[in-house]
């Protein structure tokens, strides 16, 4: 379940790589304000889970595009240091700027569905059911826009080459903001999908993002099978681990896992020839 | 500005660096003082991996940590003075640094700021869960201060007051800039900047990029790894907060902010972070709102930094002196 939390976030962020090439460690604090803005809609307008859960992808979505606006796009062509610092900076502002809205509280997120049901000799919670079917519809949705529609082909055309791109007629600029609009949407449908079971506090984005980096460099850079695998193999890693090893150690084994990989094969899973 | 101008404006600053604890006996600026002095010291030191060889790496903080707790725990549980555990500690640091070079720089650009930044989390949670080692979450307490020299005409130097502890600091910050310097200057440094320049010519002219690289990286961590044990000695006080990659971003941001590349840039940068916040005592959470606002304004404005901007200015007025 958590490894479809992770494969969700981490498509988001290998997305934005494939196309923008920059590491956006703000990533993870995009997934935090979604999870904020559906609770703010919850309990303050009492809509449905569904409906906010959409919002909060459409408002996400939206803010996607305006941070790729005002920060990213002025250092695109800059030294790609500058597009990291950027987005420390971005972090920092975020996660402050959710302190101040909504305080340092750890609060919860009423759940519709906490009743256990039988499956297959299992017993789940709903909510754990529907991370797991919601995250692989949005994979599954995901894959048939990128490979099925015409805005789908010019993200990959821009990540393949963006010079030929261009050449053909594809405004750049709008296609990293499309990319942008929908990775940020994506990591906010997985916060709204996860929080009714963990809770929703200010810096809740900092271990998802982190270990969405884990899963993307696991499966390679702007790959998405890669990021759908890594996202699972990173789940088992750390349910297998927690289980038998420590849980104490539990995060431990991500990152452990994120050195093995760079050791023995930096480009990751998926990845192409280019360190 | 030509060569004697500087070296009366060096010499100016050293001189009134050295005269500041006899004017200023407020212990909350003295305070100020050391902590900057301090601070400066790490940024100087990420300065030379990220500014000159060109790797944004993002575990300084765990290297600060590993020399802050190093130095503590031999000087706690072995009861170490303070003189031998400094450079033990700043050489575990190194060794970490070299240890884990070994296959973070194997990789480059942003895959080494992921690997490094996610190193330093590993280091965090070490230091908080190991309890038996580390005292975990409590942290570790009363960790003693720099113990009196023995002087050679009898009595001894001391180190209790503010003062003292002052130009400790002081002293290895110099140290450390006089180090930096002489590397910098030499031809270790010139092949770092090569680096920096382009990994692939670099190569082409017989560098070994990847030597180079591990040698720049352990430096640099040494200079964390003294800046930590710095810090532990004076704080007294050392919690796994201290290892945290919000101290690696921290001294990210006086080094872009003061200028990357340059040697007086990441000490302005530091003076600036660390006396503005204090003196316009502004909230800490509109603090860091603060930063992240001017961190991206500046690296998309300005991104050379403050003393990469004067610098360009300078150079554009002598350009229009002498056509």
């Amino acid at each position: 379940m958590l490894g479809a939390v992770y494969s969700l976030v981490a498509l988001g962020l290998t997305l934005i790589y494939g196309i923008l090439h920059i590491p956006n460690f703000a990533h993870g604090h995009k997934y935090m304000w979604g999870a904020f803005t559906s609770l703010f809609l919850v309990v303050n307008f009492h809509t449905n889970y569904w409906v906010s859960l959409f919002i909060a992808m459409v408002v996400l979505g939206l803010a996607g595009v305006g941070v790729e606006r005002l920060v990213y796009r002025p250092l695109r062509n800059a030294p790609h240091v500058n597009s990291f610092i950027a987005a420390i900076g971005l972090l920092l502002f975020l996660e402050s700027l959710s302190l101040i809205f909504w305080g340092a509280d750890f609060r919860r997120f009423p759940s519709l569905y906490d009743k256990p049901i039988h499956l297959l000799g299992v017993a789940i919670t709903l909510q754990r059911l529907l991370v797991i079917v919601g995250a692989a519809l949005f994979i599954i949705l995901l894959q048939v826009f990128i490979k099925r529609t015409w805005l789908g082909a010019t993200i990959e055309a821009v990540a393949q080459n963006p010079e030929g791109a261009q050449l053909v007629g594809i405004s750049i600029d709008r296609v990293s903001s499309l990319t942008f609009g929908i990775g940020t949407a994506l990591a906010a449908g997985a916060a709204t999908l996860i929080a009714p079971i963990f809770l929703v506090y200010p810096t809740m984005g900092a271990m998802p993002n982190l270990k969405a980096f884990v899963v993307i460099i696991i499966g390679g850079m702007g790959s998405i099978p890669g990021a759908v695998l890594g996202g699972f193999m990173l789940g088992l890693i750390e349910a297998l681990g927690g289980g038998y090893i420590s849980t104490d150690y539990k995060d431990l084994f991500a990152f452990g896992a994120l050195v093995t990989f760079l050791t023995l094969r930096p480009t990751g899973l998926f990845g192409k020839g280019v360190r | 500005m030509n060569r004697m101008v500087r070296k009366w404006l060096i010499l100016m600053i050293l001189f009134i660096a050295v005269m500041i604890p006899l004017v200023v006996t407020n212990k909350y600026y003295m305070n100020i003082l050391i902590m900057s002095g301090i601070w400066s010291i790490v940024a100087l030191s990420l300065n030379l991996i990220l500014g000159y060889t060109g790797q944004v790496n993002l575990a300084h903080g765990a290297f600060f940590g590993i020399g802050a707790y190093a130095s503590a725990l031999m000087m706690l549980k072995l009861n170490m003075s303070f003189w031998f555990a400094l450079p033990l500690a700043a050489a575990i640091a190194g060794f970490f640094g070299f240890l884990i070079g070994l296959p973070a720089l194997r990789t480059r650009g942003s895959y080494f700021a992921i690997g490094t930044l996610c190193f330093n989390i590993i280091v965090t949670l070490i230091v908080d869960r190991w309890e038996g080692l580390t005292e975990g979450a409590r942290g570790l307490m009363g960790i003693p201060g720099p113990s009196p020299i023995p002087l050679p005409w009898g009595g001894e130097l001391t180190f209790k007051t503010m003062a003292a502890q002052y130009y400790i600091v002081l002293g290895f910050l110099l140290l450390t800039i006089f180090v930096l310097r002489r590397i910098i200057r030499s031809l270790v440094g010139r092949t770092f900047q090569a680096i920096r320049g382009n990994e692939e010519l670099a190569e082409a002219v017989g560098i070994h990029a990847m030597r180079t690289k591990i040698l720049s990286f352990t430096i640099s961590c040494f200079f964390a790894g003294v800046g930590g044990v710095l810090y532990a000695s004076y704080i007294g006080f050392l919690s796994p907060e201290l290892t945290d990659y919000h101290v690696s971003f921290d001294s990210l941001i006086y080094v872009m902010i003061g200028g990357v590349g340059t040697m007086v840039g990441p000490i302005i940068g530091t003076l600036l972070f660390v006396t503005l916040p204090e003196t316009l005592h502004i909230a800490a959470e509109f603090r860091l709102l603060l930063y992240g606002l001017i961190l991206m304004v500046m690296i998309i404005y300005l991104p050379r930094g403050i003393v990469g901007w004067m610098k360009g200015l300078m150079g554009r007025k002598r350009k229009q002196e002498a056509p």
